[in-house]
């Protein structure tokens, strides 16, 4: 039995669901760095970063989404009267941290393409794009102001492209270009789609496979990936929930199951 | 102290077609909303609007008013992007310097302190940099040498902020947890208006909220006005929340042009006071309905 199969049947023996995966694989994006601001934009991030915090990361400063910082990791959709607030932390505050470098961001991106660059700009031309989104945001600062990483929810060939149509955050290849000032804080630490973990640690600092959720195969994310993916011989899978990892999320964090609305088991 | 109370008509009348006004506020909180429906009411025109773009940028494009929009982001925060705005950048109808949402902040800084334009690592490296060719680099005259973004001084022609409270005077006092940019936003203007839920006594504003909620001085002030429910559907804390359902309606309403004439008669087409009294009837039938529903 292959590495694959077997895990397939560990998942399915403890009934962890894609969502699941989906969200320690994020809580992972924020290992071993400290003191720094969590900002965590999706369901599966969110629960990473408090999961994160309430285990392996107890330093980690979470924000209530709007312009505090929180004490503990409150439940997805916590009344804001039951939150502990612990700092003052509006706008233009954030733009202090964000450039202090204070910080460990994962962003959603429309388009995400095999060198990093990500796109919540426009799709099409900018001058007259096919589709507005949403503008660029912070996505060019925070990008080459401290560590960044994405949640993609739904891995396919127009998520997944060659190249994205307006670059919004700085990917490796576009951030060397620029030179020493665009590269000397930048770091694009993680993709976490729906389908696996992508990394950058490649020579070339292109998209590696760095794991598999249990049940998905390499040529289900081939298929789903509209450039080349640098295929690793051995591709392990997402490591496994704790047990303790898997009663927060569903006890505590997450009681109501909005991860799996998110991603479907 | 000088009486800035003002109304706003006045408003209008200081403007003028082709001017560069920025609007305060962010996505679809705490917005200038009297203010920019006084604007589509009027015959002003060519603008450049200059903002953390929300529901205001949406009606004004919606209206015709926008030559150019200055902007880092166009969202109503609960629904992702606003369906104007969309419209309006893609059938071309109007000019875009979209730029990162802390380079923006950084333009509005510069503008307040005179200067041509701050440094930035922001922006390096991304599509900022070439869909807006004016931007340029600047090298650190010190030892490290670095090359760094220029971002240049958004100075404006006109801004206009609502808060929660105000004085006669023109001291504006925001009671949400977020000031957002407005401070900026007023000292990179020329002519500079604050409208207010309330214009209270000075020595009241004390007893509203404690001293770091009196963050707008009368030095950044020219005209204050009272605009009760001013802004609106966006977010107004702690007065009140967005009206969720107002929005919704909104945006379907946008999609559809017969939808959207109803909509530009029913709420846009008469004055502020016409427009408070449809909302708080619309909002009467909504609950009615949904006692009606629930009754069933």
């Amino acid at each position: 039995m292959s590495t694959t199969e077997s895990t397939i049947a560990d998942a399915a023996s403890a009934g962890v669901t894609r969502a699941e995966y989906c969200a320690i694989a994020c809580a992972d994006v924020f290992r071993g760095d400290g003191e720094v601001m969590a900002s965590a934009f999706g369901t599966a991030p969110a629960l990473g970063a408090r999961l994160a915090r309430l285990t392996f990361a107890p330093d980690l400063v979470l924000t209530d989404g709007d312009a505090a910082l929180v004490d503990g990791a409150p439940p997805l959709g916590a009344r804001p009267d039951s939150l502990v607030l612990e700092s003052h932390m509006p706008y233009r505050r954030v733009f202090d941290v964000v450039w202090s470098g204070r910080r460990n961001l994962i962003m959603m991106a429309s388009q995400i393409d095999r060198t990093g660059n990500q796109n919540i700009s426009a799709i099409g031309d900018w001058t007259r794009p096919a589709a507005q989104l949403v503008g660029v945001r912070g996505a060019p600062g925070n990008t080459v102001n401290h560590s960044t990483s994405y949640w993609v929810p739904n891995h396919s060939t127009r998520s997944f492209v060659e190249q994205v149509d307006v670059v919004s955050g700085v990917g490796y290849a576009r951030a060397a270009s620029a030179g020493a000032s665009a590269t000397r804080f930048h770091e694009i630490r993680m993709v976490v789609s729906n389908l696996g973990v992508f990394d950058f640690a490649t020579p070339d600092k292109v998209m590696r496979l760095a794991s598999l959720h249990p049940g998905v195969t390499v040529d289900d994310v081939v298929a789903a990936t509209g450039f080349d993916l640098v295929l690793p011989d051995e591709v392990p899978a997402t490591r496994e929930p704790t047990p303790h990892e898997l009663d927060l999320l569903r006890t505590v964090l997450d009681p109501k199951g909005l991860r799996d609305k998110e991603v479907r088991p | 102290m000088s009486d800035k109370r003002s109304t706003l008509d006045d408003v209008v009348g200081e403007l003028s077609s082709g001017m560069t006004i920025g609007i305060g506020g962010w996505g679809s909180r705490r917005k200038p909303m009297a203010a920019v429906r006084a604007i589509l009411r009027s015959d002003l025109t060519d603008l450049t609007v200059v903002s953390y773009g929300g529901p205001d940028l949406g009606l004004l494009c919606a209206a015709g008013k926008v030559a150019k929009a200055v902007y880092g982001f166009v969202t109503l925060d609960s629904i992702a992007t606003d369906p104007h705005f969309k419209v309006a950048r893609q059938t071309g109808a109007i000019e875009a310097m979209e730029v990162d949402e802390g380079m923006f902040y950084l333009g509005l800084l510069a503008a307040s302190q005179r200067l041509p334009f701050l440094p930035t690592r922001s922006g390096l490296g991304s599509d900022v940099m070439t869909v807006n060719p004016g931007l340029k680099t600047v090298r650190s005259p010190y030892d490290d040498g670095e090359e760094l973004v220029a971002m240049p001084a958004l100075r404006l022609d006109a801004a206009i902020v609502h808060v929660n409270r105000a004085d006669a005077a023109g001291s504006g006092q925001i009671l949400g947890p977020d000031p957002f940019f407005d401070e900026l936003f007023l000292g990179a203007a020329d002519r500079r208006f604050v409208t207010t839920e309330r214009i209270v006594p000075t020595e009241e504003l004390s007893s509203q909220g404690p001293i770091q909620t009196m963050c707008i001085s009368r030095l950044l002030t020219d005209r204050v006005i009272e605009t009760p429910g001013g802004a609106h559907f966006t977010a107004c804390v702690p007065d009140y929340n967005r009206d969720e359902a107002f929005q919704r309606e909104y945006v379907a309403a946008a999609g559809d042009p017969d939808a959207w004439a109803a909509f530009t008669e029913r709420y846009l087409a008469v004055d502020e006071v016409g427009y408070q009294a449809a909302v708080t009837e619309a909002t009467a039938a909504r609950a009615a309905a949904k006692a009606a529903k629930e009754g069933a």
